[in-house]
């Protein structure tokens, strides 16, 4: 006996084997971000006042780029609307259309890589400074002459690392401005200052990355295993593109599916996004 | 979804190609087969070893419990000789050992033993011969699951030997502590554990979209929701807990593994101090967070060791007692309030950790109201026996004893629901006792009738019903010998932590609570001597069992005996049709006490 139902419905629930499938997958999915962000809720509810040291605010705000973020959402909006439109080409039998949405679709995928890692790179060489005197400032320091650079680990400065480094002092390129609201202030001067800050009056010093802080932490950790999706999505739909199309030839009903069941997943990792920006860039 | 996709067209071209044309050869046949049976019995051995393996571990700490500060015997030379002088000096188990093969006990058995053996082993094999389908709906993600779960187990195994030895935070791995027991050497057994962890689930996700979609798409032509027998209906809520649950451990298991290698402060607050040192992390993090994630998998977890096995026990009994289930209808709705409810019970394991009485009283409430449907469930097997023609065979022996320890394991399990009596009983041994209850003499036994049962039908050899008998009485014995001093020992305030057995805090107070450690010891290993029957019996039969002279030896009305013995590649001979429901013994009229399924009206 063959198995079946793989790529015609099976007249009961309508449905072939694979869409049970990636619906069954996607809810284990929505589970694990539904995880993440439950966990992301109570860090914030439970985070201790006081504990981030530049707004006086128990959970930092403000710090990540709503505008890049705001563009990205569009990126991976366009590419949800070109998956459809390639699985319609399909359906309309344009081979052609569909390699063309195709690859826009996997173009904005790594458009969207792209401008994420622009993101983490400003993060993991920004700094929070806090001094012996109370205040804190943030911006991107250079020590020695040089900016940190985040693919060296070993590049991370902590109180401690300039210490026994004895390092004297660190030049710091100031952030604008906030309020507590964690917006910019108007009346703040725009144009970065450089300041010199000397080792002894530091109280602490961290990147904008995990170990600084649980929002950090959280911001990270979800963002790139959405990243991870959209990386592993857009391998998928590549290869339905070009190796994996030849499928249209032998089986095209069953290359339809493939491709709409890959688009399930796209609008899935465009779903998680459309919480995500809101959720930790927002509010 | 590539994965979800592709397996079809490719398996079916090679399932056909392989089936027709040419013996596969030994790699594709029994490492990298497809076939769910072969991948149930490649579950099953592997399930089997590690079943064995934490039992051992558990053995050498039953030894040092009764025995402290001796050099546990046979073995003692061999820990000292792999596992170094800090853990194990002059064979003696010291205290970072214990708690290590503690919490490695408890991981191996629930994720590498029974809950593979459960649902790896007996749902992949039984479950589509049950509903008269060819094979599962994704056979190489099945094949990618058990090499995903394979490869969890040998870093687990592994983990044994690095510096430092295992995890040693429990099974729950709670942090902070799990995250401060090597301040040094990051990469340490609880490192081990999260990635073995993220293997074994990923090998879960795998398995359950697998099952889920087999039972939705490929029953076979008149198998109808309530034709299906009563284990694939527990195979397929399983199915859901493991598909829903395991992700937030997998999230959890992430955010611990940055807390440990990034040093992030997930679940760890500010201004910790470990070893008189103030730990240098940022703080800020949730301790409860921790434990919210990991018991939001962990109950429904308990209830995937509990529901395929309730699902063999249904089987056996139906089979030997001639009659059909009593209560179907309603045992199968129980089984899906079950489901749904043990998702909003997990914070019942966590009275004590000062969540607030508040959320404490809700899951009380939800925790009793679980307890109806398994009653339920339970009743509805004890009636089934009533008025039956018995047949005490071992499959059927070890079914019965089955219902009375799972009925004390569910009981004692009341007063740990409870958070006023809770605050006494925590973590004592009397917790011990109670979720042993279910899951030795419960679930093992469960397994070790589902074993009894369906070899036959797996190998075409008999297993010898003497030995069998002999194992069970021997099993049943101590069993009971080994689990309920531990209620007496709990009640005496003995906590469940210490290492020594007591013998700091008992000293004096109350011998009789330490000399039944002796006595649990003792029972432990004639527990152990007792599975030589069947281990013999097992191999023995395989190889030289009397063969069976029919393809349904049981005579039974499941699907699974309609087919060829073994069943070949694509199960059935011809497709299989569901013409009556899954238990028609003893129907009034009939030639036979029993009507096949596929037997046409």
């Amino acid at each position: 006996m063959e198995i079946p139902y793989i790529y015609k419905a099976r007249p009961d629930t309508g449905l072939y084997n694979a869409k049970v499938g990636i619906w069954l997958f996607l809810a284990s999915e929505i589970m694990l971000f539904g995880a993440l962000f439950s966990a992301y809720i109570l860090l914030r509810v439970s985070a201790p006042v006081g504990f981030w040291p530049e707004t006086a605010l128990a959970w930092p705000r403000g710090l990540l780029n709503i505008p890049i973020g705001t563009f990205n959402t569009a990126v991976l909006i366009t590419s949800s609307v070109t998956v459809v439109m390639a699985w319609a080409s399909l359906q309309m039998n344009k081979f052609s259309h569909f390699r063309v949405y195709m690859v826009i679709t996997v173009l904005c995928a790594f458009a969207f890589l792209g401008i994420k890692s622009f993101e983490y790179n400003d993060k993991f060489s920004h700094y929070v400074v806090q001094l012996k005197s109370g205040k804190a400032v943030t911006g991107h320091i250079e020590v020695n002459g040089k900016h940190p650079r985040f693919w060296n680990f070993s590049d991370q400065w902590s109180l401690a690392r300039l210490t026994t480094e004895s390092v004297k002092e660190i030049s710091i390129t100031v952030d604008p401005e906030r309020d507590k609201h964690g917006h910019v202030k108007s009346h703040s001067n725009h144009a970065h200052e450089n300041k010199t800050i000397a080792t002894d009056d530091i109280q602490f010093l961290g990147s904008y990355t995990p170990a600084t802080h649980p929002f950090f932490a959280v911001y990270f950790l979800i963002t790139a295993l959405h990243g991870l999706h959209v990386l592993g999505g857009a391998l998928v739909l590549a290869y339905f593109a070009f190796p994996g199309a030849k499928m249209w030839k032998d089986n095209p009903q069953q290359f339809i599916n493939r491709i709409e069941v890959g688009g399930l997943f796209w609008h899935f990792v465009d779903l998680v996004w459309i919480f995500l920006f809101p959720v930790v860039y927002l509010l | 979804m590539q994965t979800a996709t592709q397996p079809h067209s490719h398996s079916h071209d090679h399932a056909s190609h392989d089936h027709a044309h040419h013996e596969p050869g030994f790699f594709s046949k029994y490492i990298f087969s497809t076939d769910h049976k072969i991948i149930g019995i490649q579950y099953g051995v592997s399930a089997l070893i590690f079943l064995l393996f934490g039992f051992l571990l558990m053995l050498a700490m039953r030894y040092q419990l009764a025995y402290p500060g001796q050099p546990v015997p046979l073995v003692g030379s061999l820990l000292q000789k792999f596992l170094g002088d800090d853990l194990a000096k002059g064979g003696v188990m010291q205290g970072d050992l214990y708690n290590s093969f503690g919490a490695m006990h408890g991981t191996i058995m629930v994720f590498l033993a029974i809950v593979p053996i459960l649902f790896g082993s007996f749902g992949n094999y039984v479950t589509p011969l049950q509903i008269g389908a060819p094979d599962m709906a994704f056979p190489r993600l099945n094949m990618a699951s058990f090499h995903a779960y394979f490869l969890g187990g040998v870093i687990m195994f592994a983990s044994f030997f690095t510096p430092g030895g295992a995890a040693r935070s429990g099974w729950t791995s709670y942090s902070p502590l799990a995250s401060v027991t090597d301040l040094v050497n990051r990469f340490d057994g609880q490192t081990y554990w999260l990635i073995g962890m993220v293997f074994l689930i990923t090998s879960s996700l795998l398995g359950s979209v697998n099952f889920i979609a087999t039972i939705i798409q490929l029953r076979c032509r008149g198998m109808s929701w309530m034709r299906m027998p009563f284990f694939v209906w527990t195979q397929f809520i399983t199915g859901f807990l493991l598909l829903l649950a395991f992700p937030p451990l997998e999230a959890a298991g992430i955010m611990q593994l940055m807390d440990n290698l990034f040093g992030s402060s997930f679940f760890l607050p500010a201004g910790l101090v470990v070893d008189g040192a103030a730990l240098g992390v940022s703080g800020g993090g949730s301790p409860l967070l921790w434990q919210h994630l990991f018991w939001f998998l962990g109950h429904p977890e308990v209830y995937v060791l509990i529901l395929p096995a309730i699902g063999i026990v249904a089987e056996v009994i139906a089979n030997n007692t001639r009659k059909p289930l009593w209560g179907y209808k309603s045992m199968v709705y129980a089984t899906m309030s079950v489901g749904f409810l043990s998702f909003i019970v997990w914070a019942h394991h966590m009275y004590l950790t000062g969540m607030g009485t508040k959320i404490a009283t809700f899951f009380q409430t939800t925790t009793m109201m679980i307890s109806i449907p398994s009653v339920i469930i339970l009743t509805a097997l004890f009636i089934s026996l009533w008025g039956g023609s018995i047949r005490f065979n071992s499959a059927s022996l070890f079914a019965l004893s089955f219902l009375p320890m799972f009925g004390i394991g569910g009981l004692t399990g009341l007063p740990l629901g409870f958070n006023a009596s809770d605050v006494y009983l925590h973590d004592s041994y009397y917790v011990i006792g109670h979720f042993h209850y279910v899951v030795a003499p419960g679930t093992m036994f469960a397994v070790f009738a589902g074993i009894y049962y369906w070899f036959p039908k797996i190998s075409g050899r008999q297993m010898n019903e003497t030995l069998g008998k002999i194992h069970w009485a021997g099993s049943l014995f101590f069993m009971n010998c080994v689990f309920a001093p531990m209620f007496i020992q709990g009640f005496k305030g003995m906590s469940r932590r210490m290492y020594d057995g007591g013998t700091t805090y008992f000293a004096g107070v109350d011998p009789t609570a330490l000399s039944l450690n002796k006595m649990i010891t003792m029972s432990a290993i004639g527990l152990g001597l007792f599975q030589l029957p069947f281990i013999n019996n097992f191999f023995y039969s395989i190889f030289a069992g009397k063969k069976v002279t029919s393809d349904n030896p049981w005579d039974a009305t499941t699907m699974e005996w309609s087919t060829p013995t073994p069943p070949p590649h694509g199960n059935f001979t011809s497709e299989p049709v569901a013409y009556r429901g899954p238990y028609e013994y003893s129907v009034l009229g009939s030639k036979t006490d029993f009507t096949p399924q596929t037997q046409k009206p």
